[in-house]
């Protein structure tokens, strides 16, 4: 009864998810679950699979195998445009700013996809650089102002469940503490975030989960409160 | 090559003012450039007209080219299936003019989104020339078919009734229907790149273009874009030929007469630059009407010879981003 609970409260459910580039077979029987209003990390090294794990999740490329229940639906069969319409929000890697639209029409972009996304106003608040630079093209701006950017576009549509692709990567150091803050304002908004992450010392200052995924599977669970305990332990699965 | 249509009033073409001004002090611009001015506004006129129709065709295949990464062989064709479209209208149905321009684009557009779901959805992860080969194949059996029915010489389609005649404009006589088509290729120019550059709709399309991966995560039906994208370019192709018929006659080969240029003029403008294929478009009209003008020898390769020099001084085109 007890699980059924904790069950009932996961937006996101994925089960032995797997997951195929052409021939490569790369996650290997996924498994996790984000709960409502939470925010939970993909640890691991490199190719270790969790930039696929977002992307299956949203339905990019890869083919795929195995349950993402969202909500009450299973996501599985579903082409990328339909997820997103579900409430899902996805912030690349390589952030994904296009060269060809102004910061603004960059912002704009996404469509609202639920009701209740952030207004043009309180993002430019949010983010008063994007504000001053508005007209200007998107990859004009440094990578801390593309990453926000890259950020702020989806808190617009409306979506509940935010997967955010390493937001801290390349970044320095004061705004990587910007980036932090952001996502706990994020959480505090109640938005459910599910961030991958190579940084543990940045992941344990936001995040509530952390799952350790090595050759496409989930390895170890490690609660936000326990990583103290557990850098050792960290240290070796990363290879740090 | 667009052969020119018989030059406009070239004979007439002086006002009498001009004329007079002439008999009596021009005497010193005739030696030095050997051209009567009627000459050179005729030509370049027509060069203008000319530049209407490269505009309006090279604008459809560079949207299609930005988005669908195909390169759309079969636009010359589909430019000819606008003009016999507004013919078989005229003639089968006695439908005229007017409603042609708005009947025919659509029908060939819906051709066109007929032939992307068939044929070209398939291709689009493989390299360009597959789509080239395809297209190109597409253009040699629609055109086949025609030529098998019609003949090479052309069907004659007369201008409407409100723009027969002419306008004198002072200094040249202009024929109201060729001042129509470059008026109408006008707005329509403007408004494709208005659409694309300043619009929402635009931005998903440029955004598209350059990641329709991401755009679908966004929510965005990026494969039904694409079909409506196909349409559009298509139907631009279909819209000029409705405009051309009046004006070159409606055969089966109009299309691959100016379909090379036009490839010429999207290589100069670069390929996928909507600005571009519209400026190069018009100017490289021009260009061709001032060559008839100064060394008509040299009138029908011009365009190439301006292309192979854009090539080498500037690879990507005019207007192109770099890759």
């Amino acid at each position: 009864m007890a699980e059924a609970a904790v069950l009932d409260k996961d937006l996101l459910r994925v089960r032995d998810l797997h997951a195929w580039y052409g021939e490569s077979h790369i996650l290997h029987g996924m498994d996790f679950a984000v709960a409502e209003g939470e925010v939970a990390t993909l640890l691991g090294r490199n190719g270790a699979g969790k930039t696929t794990t977002l992307r299956a999740i949203m339905g990019i490329a890869a083919q795929r195998r195995g349950s993402i229940r969202f909500g009450e639906e299973d996501l599985i069969g579903l082409p990328s445009n339909r997820i997103a319409r579900r409430g899902i929000a996805y912030c690349p890697e390589e952030r994904g700013i296009f060269a060809s639209l102004t910061v603004e029409e960059n912002l704009l972009l996404p469509p609202p996809v639920r009701p209740g996304g952030m207004s043009v106003e309180e993002l430019y608040e949010l983010f008063p650089n994007l504000a001053e630079r508005r007209r200007s093209q998107g990859t004009k701006l440094s990578g801390g102002e593309q990453q926000m950017l890259a950020i702020g576009r989806i808190l617009r549509t409306g979506a509940r469940l935010l997967l955010l692709d390493e937001p801290t990567e390349g970044l320095a150091p004061v705004i990587v503490q910007q980036i932090g803050s952001l996502i706990r304002t994020l959480k505090r908004k109640g938005f459910t975030i599910l961030l991958v992450e190579q940084n543990f010392h940045f992941a344990a200052t936001v995040a509530d989960r952390h799952f350790v995924v090595e050759h496409g599977r989930v390895i170890d669970r490690i609660r936000g409160d326990e990583i103290e305990g557990q850098l050792g332990k960290l240290h070796d699965y990363l290879g740090v | 090559m667009v052969e020119s249509a018989p030059v406009i009033g070239a004979d007439h073409a002086l006002t009498p003012t001009l004329s007079r001004k002439r008999k009596r002090g021009d005497e010193r611009m005739i030696p030095l450039l050997h051209i009567p001015p009627q000459a050179l506004f005729g030509q370049l006129l027509l060069g203008l007209i000319n530049g209407a129709f490269y505009a309006m065709l090279s604008l459809g295949l560079a949207v299609i080219f930005g988005l669908l990464n195909i390169i759309n062989f079969a636009h010359g064709a589909q430019y000819m299936l606008g003009a016999f479209c507004a013919w078989f209208l005229l003639n089968l149905a006695g439908v005229g003019y007017w409603p042609s321009l708005v009947i025919a684009p659509i029908a060939v557009a819906l051709f066109g989104i007929v032939l992307e779901r068939a044929f070209l959805r398939w291709i689009y992860r493989l390299d360009h020339l597959y789509g080239l080969l395809l297209t190109f194949g597409l253009a040699i059996i629609i055109e086949g078919l025609f030529r098998q029915q019609y003949g090479s010489s052309g069907q004659p389609y007369s201008i409407p009734p409100e723009l027969t005649g002419v306008w004198n404009l002072g200094f040249m006589f202009l024929p109201i229907y060729r001042g129509w088509v470059i008026a109408a290729s006008a707005v329509v120019c403007f408004g494709t790149w208005f659409l694309i550059e300043r619009t929402r709709l635009g931005a998903y399309l440029r955004a598209a273009t350059e990641n329709p991966v991401l755009v679908q995560a966004f929510g965005i039906n990026v494969p039904r874009m694409v079909t409506l994208t196909y349409g559009f370019g298509v139907g631009l192709a279909a819209l000029a030929g409705v405009l051309a018929a009046p004006i070159y006659q409606v055969s089966p080969l109009m299309g691959s007469n100016i379909i090379i240029v036009v490839f010429a003029v999207v290589v100069i403008g670069g390929m996928g630059s909507i600005l571009g294929s519209i400026v190069s478009g018009f100017a490289l009209g021009l260009v061709e009407g001032l060559t008839k003008v100064f060394y008509p020898e040299a009138s029908s390769t011009v365009i190439f010879v301006v292309m192979a020099i854009v090539l080498l001084l500037k690879p990507a085109g005019l207007f192109g981003r770099a890759a």
